[in-house]
């Protein structure tokens, strides 16, 4: 079972270079595994460092969307004026195209890697931040209660219970977040890099394609998949364990 | 009731939002060092009438007397389900109403509360790594951890096996005998109020009123088949007919 997963991406690789080589795809049209690979080893060390800051974005941007997710997710928690004002403008944000949006953040923020992180951070703070408040929400009223009969004061709870109790709940977030950071980072690159602005891996990619090095393109395009299940497993793997400790 | 009351109620009710009336006029007095059982059917509001005494909800109408004001912490509620903190370990569980009101020794009384109700082997284990009546003795810790004046218990036995029940009961009896707290004890069990009680409150639903109040002195624990246990379990089968609880 474990091998499940290498073996179906081994064998659908395989098929793929059997494909391109017995029907004679041009390169241009749809390279092999092999031609990706060797672009990837062709041009490493500027893809390696186009990876490299495409994910300082993306994780910039996770960092900004957690601190700012978690602190609304407390805010509207503790105050229902908080709430009345500040949840239709999280609607707002969340269902806004970040590619509608974007073009406008870069021409308003001047210093381009800050304009990518603050498009990633938004595409990235609806996740954690819906389900750190629904899990600061759902905490036990039994529990509450004993806090409640101790005499607890508003921090007290949001920081000995309600937050403790939102761990498995930001977690699943931050899982989702995580690959959203990825995604709105090459979004807020490919309209920077439009623009001419040359960095991260969305840039390789547009750059490849003007050019037609269509191996390259993809060898850009594989190492962001890879960069994604990397994320992806990383906190899948910290949600497991804290849910296994939280007893869920 | 022969001790001096703790706690008296006058004439409360308790409507809530949806117009549901739980509580219509209920008069009680409980007496210092009493063991009082709740008993009744579904929705007869014996559990709105604890979370009243403890202070987690207001009448809408009638008085609480408390005679000796309990000061945070000297309420210990046990609830239905054991609602422990799943990250915690038991003894930082037991040990956690203590810390949010800056006890000193919050841990060797946490430490001193498990070993009351047996855990003492158990105390850095997490709640998902215990069994239900486990679990239960944690809660029934934190409950007792601040040495309370007043115990209120939610039905804590319902969801457990008739084994661990019975051990848990006798438990129960032995540490309100040795802290000589007063107990409030809520429960639908004609069978675990006729074991516990010094006096038994029977209620009744829709609206939530108190149909009978029938006195059960003498020594405790009872005899589960002794002559003192199920006469009063025949006695309390008849106020149940008579006065139309059950319907």
């Amino acid at each position: 079972m474990r091998l499940a997963p290498l073996l179906s991406l081994g064998g659908s690789l395989a098929a793929w270079q059997a494909v391109v080589m017995l029907m004679h795809v041009p390169v241009y049209v749809l390279p092999g595994p092999v031609a990706i690979f060797a672009a990837y080893l062709a041009d490493a060390a500027v893809l390696n460092r186009a990876l490299l800051a495409t994910l300082s974005v993306a994780a910039m941007a996770l960092l900004c969307a957690t601190v700012l997710g978690v602190a609304l997710a407390c805010l509207i928690t503790a105050s229902r004026l908080a709430r009345a004002v500040l949840e239709p403008w999280t609607v707002v944000l969340q269902v806004t195209p970040i590619v509608a949006i974007a073009p406008l953040i870069i021409i308003w923020i001047g210093n381009p890697f800050t304009a990518m992180v603050v498009c990633a951070t938004i595409v990235a703070f609806f996740p954690i931040y819906a389900n750190t408040a629904e899990g600061l929400a759902a905490t036990p009223q039994a529990l509450r209660d004993v806090f409640a009969l101790n005499g607890a004061s508003a921090a007290q709870e949001i920081f000995y219970l309600r937050l403790p109790a939102a761990v498995p709940y930001f977690l699943t977030g931050l899982k989702i977040s995580g690959g959203l950071a990825l995604v709105g980072a090459v979004v807020a690159e490919f309209v920077t890099g439009a623009g001419g602005i040359a960095s991260g891996l969305a840039f390789r990619i547009l750059e490849a394609g003007y050019r037609l090095q269509i191996a390259r393109m993809f060898a850009a395009l594989v190492l962001l998949a890879m960069a994604g299940l990397v994320i992806n497993a990383g906190f899948a793997g910290i949600a497991r364990a804290a849910a296994r400790r939280w007893g869920a | 009731m022969s001790a001096p009351p703790v706690l008296s109620l006058n004439s409360v009710s308790r409507r809530f939002d949806s117009g549901v009336v739980a509580l219509d006029c209920v008069d009680l007095q409980i007496g210092a060092g009493e063991f009082v059982v709740l008993l009744g059917p579904s929705g007869c509001g014996k559990s709105t009438l604890l979370r009243l005494i403890a202070g987690l909800d207001a009448p809408n109408s009638g008085t609480i007397t408390w005679h000796d004001k309990p000061a945070p912490g000297e309420i210990g509620f046990v609830f239905q389900d054991p609602t422990l903190m799943p990250w915690a370990d038991a003894q930082a569980n037991v040990a956690m109403p203590l810390r949010l009101r800056g006890v000193a020794d919050a841990q060797a009384r946490a430490r001193a509360a498990l070993s009351l109700v047996g855990l003492d082997d158990f105390a850095t284990a997490r709640p998902a790594t215990l069994s239900g009546g486990m679990r239960m003795r944690v809660s029934i810790a934190r409950a007792l951890a601040a040495r309370p004046r007043v115990l209120l218990m939610d039905e804590p036995f319902a969801a457990l096996d008739e084994f661990t029940r019975h051990r848990l009961q006798d438990d129960v009896l032995r540490i309100t005998a040795e802290l000589g707290c007063t107990t409030v004890f809520v429960t639908h069990s004609l069978y675990e109020g006729a074991y516990l009680a010094d006096r038994i409150v029977l209620m009744r639903a829709r609206p939530g009123q108190i149909a009978a109040e029938i006195p059960a002195p003498g020594p405790r624990p009872r005899d589960r088949f002794g002559d003192t246990y199920l006469p009063l379990l025949a006695r309390l089968q008849a106020e149940v007919a008579a006065n139309a609880v059950a319907t």
